[in-house]
């Protein structure tokens, strides 16, 4: 309660016989209101999600369009599989006969893995004319799109990983979270050109062969 | 000697102020809250750096969940009429000859896992009762399965509106479930696609977290 009983209450007497009227007080108790309050409130904290869902953009290619399939560099492509309980595979350019560029790593190590190859994509990069207007278009950015893109000051830079192309292929033991997990590492690395495809026969042997070695 | 009288002070502790705040924040969480709309499965979405927001309305949603059961729903959170419309549409296209009541009662429902031949049976259940209806999920193969028609149908209703496609995965669901919602969707020739996920911070250092610092420098 509020407020502790005093005892009595109302005025105080005047000798024998003096009768007063009890003056009663017009305040109004407010604990069992702000009780009720603080309830409501807590119930209404328990039942709000702070953080709302996001979306995430795909594209996905034509089945049919097999144009574009070949044009990837072989110093630029990377392709990264992913196998089950989180294990990722990745291999540089062509996968060699005898599988000495396929490696195993995790999702922690994907990241330095895009960042290498990028650094050394941009290294072995040759200035064309498919580059100047890739700087161009970076340069101007685009403000008709939404959200804009806004002019890159590093525009001279924009096109020097034009040849890096990564490659992505679920198992069918990954799961969906590994695939937006590697999808988002795209993002995070801003990788411009990737794709996600089938596994081949060859690769799908090759991580089985690896998952037995490992013992999972 | 006079004694000295100590004036006796109320303990009463006025409230009023108190009870203003405490108003004062519910009625901020009322607002704020937004109740999720019931869905017959709990969904663990993945998370993701991306920043666009989850669109309310014209768009068809595929939720697929850890054991690969596919449901299809449609929101139209506006113009509940365009729920009903779809359901006619399929209900034409199908002849599954659902009755007006039932009709009615897929504009209630949130959203549906169930093959053609159950449909009748699940919008027969009202709305509240829907959930302890075990749903088996739209039956999907290499070609689409019948969660092809869904998407034909809703699509041809929602004609001259901008439709969004979202596709709503659980954490454990395998690869190929995924795979098979994009094969139905890629058959009816669309390509684009908003994976629903919960939003997390570009890991600092890498190149979107100095690309989101310089768009948020241009912003001010």
């Amino acid at each position: 309660m509020a407020s502790i009983d005093e005892g009595g209450g109302g005025g105080h007497k005047k000798g024998p016989g003096v009768k007063k009227a009890k003056k009663l007080s017009t305040r109004v108790d407010m604990t069992p209101m702000v009780d009720l309050g603080f309830l409501l409130i807590t119930f209404f904290i328990f039942t709000t999600t702070m953080s709302s869902p996001t979306t995430m953009q795909l594209y996905m290619p034509k089945d049919t369009d097999e144009k574009d399939q070949n044009k990837a560099k072989e110093s630029g492509a990377l392709t990264i599989l992913l196998g089950k309980n989180n294990v990722v595979y990745v291999y540089r350019g062509q996968l060699l006969p005898d599988a000495s560029n396929f490696h195993v790593t995790t999702f922690k190590g994907i990241r330095d893995t895009i960042i290498a190859m990028k650094k050394d994509v941009i290294n072995a990069h040759v200035h064309d004319a498919g580059c100047t207007k890739i700087q161009e278009e970076a340069r101007v950015g685009n403000d008709k799109v939404k959200p804009p893109i806004l002019p890159d000051p590093n525009w001279k830079n924009a096109c020097l990983d034009k040849d890096l192309v990564i490659v992505i292929k679920p198992d069918d033991e990954a799961t969906y979270k590994n695939t937006i997990d590697i999808l988002d590492e795209m993002a995070i690395s801003a990788v411009k050109r990737y794709a996600m495809v089938d596994l081949f026969p060859t690769e799908k042997a090759l991580i089985q062969e690896t998952e037995k070695r490992g013992g999972n | 000697m006079p004694s000295v009288k100590i004036p006796r002070k109320s303990t009463f502790v006025d409230m009023t102020p108190f009870v203003d705040v405490a108003f004062l924040i519910l009625t901020f969480f009322i607002m704020a809250t937004k109740f999720k709309p019931e869905e017959p499965v709990e969904i663990k979405t993945p998370n993701s750096v991306s920043t666009k927001d989850l669109p309310e309305d014209d768009a068809i949603q595929v939720t697929f969940d850890s054991s690969g059961r596919v449901f299809f729903s449609v929101l139209a959170a506006k113009d509940p009429t365009i729920k009903y419309n779809v359901i006619k549409h399929i209900n034409e296209t199908r002849s599954l000859g659902l009755t007006e009541a039932e009709m009615k009662n897929f504009a209630r429902t949130a959203s549906v896992g169930v093959p053609f031949s159950g449909l009748k049976q699940l919008l027969a259940i009202p709305v509240e009762d829907q959930k302890n209806f075990k749903q088996p999920g739209i039956p999907l193969d290499t070609l689409g399965g019948e969660l092809y028609y869904w998407i034909r149908d809703a699509v041809g209703t929602f004609t001259g509106k901008k439709l969004l496609y979202l596709i709503k995965g659980d954490n454990n669901a395998k690869y190929p479930a995924f795979k098979q919602v994009l094969t139905a969707f890629k058959k009816n020739e669309i390509f684009k696609f908003q994976m629903i996920t919960m939003l997390e911070d570009a890991p600092p250092g890498s190149e979107l977290a100095i690309l989101r610092n310089r768009e948020k420098a241009a912003s001010k």
